[in-house]
């Protein structure tokens, strides 16, 4: 592909990946009704790379979870991939993460009880896949986040790169059309971050997923996504192509 | 998620918290041993019971009365036909029973209250008529002499606390028992003279009498035969140091003369007078009839079939079949007491995933966002009960056994010191292992349920949030 001479700017031009319309949650605490997310209609067309940015209390990564299937909308729809998140049974959402999103978070979230490997592997044990087959293919993920040495390691023995890199490969084992990250490099330095987003445009690139990210960093946004949508107080208030500067696959 | 998964991600996270988990197993154990140790004593001693039961000779039995004598005074007497009008057992009766199929043999009960005299000086006591077949009776094991030589030989066996009272050594309350070959010593090889009754047809008269004199001759008006005072000498061979007649209580024999001898005598029952009374006629008329199967498997069905020519019937089969009644209550109320450590148990294992919830409630929002649905989460949770409860059950089994073993040492060794025969009491088969592991197993399913819905139940997103 090359992704870098012709930037989606509009989700008319390829294939909804995701749409929402009207799309609210809202929470109640106590007395008061905290409107996270309210009113949000966007399209993301499959294969671009987008940038959710906002200060912290944006509704950013609410509006993250709502697409990824770990929340519900309060009113509204969400659609990813044609199907209406808003209507589907809790084993349903458990099937949707499972085989169409991929998750990084800014913490990465790896299972300190298990091996690298380990936690590649484990949505293929949800996914009921043979054991043979599991390891071959969490080995090459690892491979290709470059941690095959690392397999039997304990998250705890690695740096935070590493990690994320090992959450990486995990997001992956599904082959989702979907990436979503939630502040991937928000514990890395900038050294370890850039490696993280190199590999998450690579991801974009090479594997024609489509890539949400959030993030507070404008310059980071600046240099990877190919759109950015700016959130406050819950509302859409820009939404705005981007030339990623870093494209071309340059670290 | 497979079976094989869920079990090795539960065994992986029980090894995380292995202290607490481990200690969790060890109160699961020590539910799952008491369990054991409870059955197995219930199980043991009725193993016991009828071990004792087989051993005493009569569990092959059958005790079969007309249903002219209500002694019992059982419902099965109380209903049916009227029983003066019921058959009577007569020696037509007796052939019919024994050519029943799976019966080995069925002889009369002949047994009477007589006198007998030893070197002039009159004794009474119950005679009895035993058959040949009697010789393999455990009661014989123990005998001094030698069992009858033949079928109608005139020779006795008596039981030992006669023997005691023929030779005046009846020990006070409390003593010591003389031992039986001390009692032999003097009276084996001896005469022995019993004097009875015997009960002759006057529309037959039958063959010259057994004994020598015909001392007195009287003659029942209304019956339509006589009874006649006789005497028979007899060769005492044998004395027998077990009771072979535990069973009967009062009325139990502690002579004993051969079945042939027995019936030639024609000695005069107590059913002859009832008889008589009732105006019957003159046939010779057995009070009991004692039916022995070739295998003990085989006694309902013979009992059934005697019951169904008109007769009463009684064997240790009922005995024993009332004593399985009160085993089965004895093993609801040890099973009871032995679950209640079992249940404290499983207490602790809502308590220990609970907390594990709590632990890994970061761990639960990782997995469902990656995928995990909620029955995966709830199957996980469950399993790591499960595998408490399997691991926890194999041990207290164990334990249980061990529990057993120990006890059963210890209380043989102190029977030994009171000198009885040592008993095995403990008995842990098979099927109690089974039951006590998958009872364990489900147990701790049971405990699972609340916390692993509980799991299941967990937002992700808020679970996410937990540090």
């Amino acid at each position: 592909m090359t992704s870098a001479t012709a930037p989606v700017v509009s989700a008319a031009r390829g294939i909804v990946a995701i749409r929402s319309e009207n799309l609210c949650r809202h929470y109640r605490m106590g007395e008061t009704v905290i409107r996270a997310v309210d009113g949000v209609s966007l399209d993301v067309a499959s294969g671009e790379f987008v940038a959710l940015l906002g200060s912290s209390g944006s509704g950013k990564s609410s509006m993250l979870n709502l697409i990824a299937g770990l929340d519900r909308p309060t009113s509204g729809s969400v659609i990813v991939q044609d199907r209406d998140l808003a209507k589907l049974s809790r084993e349903e959402l458990a099937k949707y993460r499972l085989h169409v999103v991929g998750m990084v978070f800014q913490s990465f979230n790896l299972i300190a009880s298990m091996t690298l490997a380990e936690n590649v592997e484990l949505p293929l044990r949800f996914a009921e896949v043979e054991r043979g087959r599991r390891e071959s293919l969490s080995h090459e993920a690892l491979e290709r986040v470059g941690l095959r040495a690392r397999l039997h390691h304990r998250p705890s023995e690695l740096s935070g790169g590493e990690q994320q890199r090992a959450a990486l490969a995990r997001a992956l084992i599904n082959r989702p059309k979907l990436l979503l990250a939630d502040e991937p490099t928000g514990n890395l330095d900038s050294h370890t971050g850039t490696e993280i987003m190199n590999m998450l445009a690579e991801f974009n690139r090479e594997l024609g997923m489509t890539v949400v990210m959030v993030t507070h960093e404008r310059a980071l946004a600046e240099r990877y996504a190919q759109r950015m949508i700016f959130l406050a107080d819950g509302k859409l208030v820009d939404d705005r192509p981007n030339v990623p500067a870093a494209a071309g696959g340059q670290a | 998620m497979k079976i094989s998964d869920l079990t090795e991600l539960a065994l992986r996270n029980l090894r995380e918290s292995l202290l607490r988990n481990s200690l969790t197993t060890v109160g699961i154990s020590v539910g799952v041993a008491s369990l054991v140790a409870m059955l197995s004593l219930g199980t043991g001693l009725q193993q016991l019971f009828s071990r004792r039961l087989e051993k005493s000779g009569l569990f092959d039995t059958i005790y079969v009365s007309s249903r002219r004598e209500m002694r019992m005074g059982r419902a099965e007497e109380r209903t049916g036909p009227n029983p003066a009008e019921s058959r009577v057992l007569d020696e037509p009766a007796r052939v019919e029973i024994e050519h029943l199929p799976n019966v080995s043999e069925a002889y009369p009960d002949i047994r009477f209250s007589t006198e007998l005299q030893f070197n002039d000086k009159p004794h009474l006591s119950m005679v009895s008529a035993l058959p040949m077949s009697a010789k393999s009776n455990d009661a014989f094991e123990g005998m001094q002499g030698s069992f009858f030589s033949s079928d109608s030989a005139p020779e006795v066996i008596l039981q030992k606390s006669f023997a005691e009272e023929l030779l005046g050594k009846v020990p006070p309350l409390g003593a010591p028992e003389p031992a039986v070959a001390e009692l032999a010593k003097p009276l084996l090889g001896k005469e022995l003279t019993m004097n009875y009754a015997q009960r002759e047809s006057t529309a037959a008269p039958l063959r010259p009498p057994a004994g020598p004199e015909n001392a007195a001759e009287s003659d029942i008006a209304a019956a339509s035969y006589s009874v006649i005072s006789r005497e028979q000498k007899l060769k005492i061979v044998g004395i027998a140091d077990l009771d072979p007649e535990s069973m009967r209580g009062p009325t139990r024999a502690k002579v004993f003369l051969p079945l042939k001898l027995a019936v030639s005598l024609h000695v005069m029952q107590p059913t002859d007078l009832r008889e008589i009374a009732r105006g019957a006629n003159d046939r010779e008329v057995y009070s009991s009839i004692s039916v022995r199967v070739k295998n003990p498997a085989e006694i309902k069905g013979v009992e059934d079939s005697i019951k169904k020519m008109g007769f009463t019937t009684f064997s240790i089969l009922d005995a024993s079949q009332s004593l399985q009644k009160v085993f089965k209550v004895l093993y609801a109320f040890l099973g009871i007491f032995g679950s209640l450590a079992l249940a404290v148990a499983s207490i602790g294992i809502v308590n220990t995933l609970v907390m594990a919830i709590l632990e890994r409630r970061r761990e639960i929002g990782i997995m469902k966002a990656i995928g995990a649905s909620d029955g995966d989460v709830k199957k996980l949770f469950f399993a790591e009960a499960g595998a408490m409860g399997v691991v926890g059950g194999v041990i207290g089994v164990v334990l249980g056994w061990a529990i057993g073993q120990v006890i059963n040492f210890g209380t043989n060794l102190w029977l030994k010191s009171q000198s009885i025969t040592p008993e095995h009491f403990w008995a842990v088969p098979l099927w109690l292992v089974l039951f006590a592991i998958l009872f364990a197993f489900f147990v701790s399913l049971v405990s699972g349920l609340y916390p692993a819905g509980r799991a299941a139940k967990l937002d992700p997103v808020q679970a996410l949030r937990y540090e």
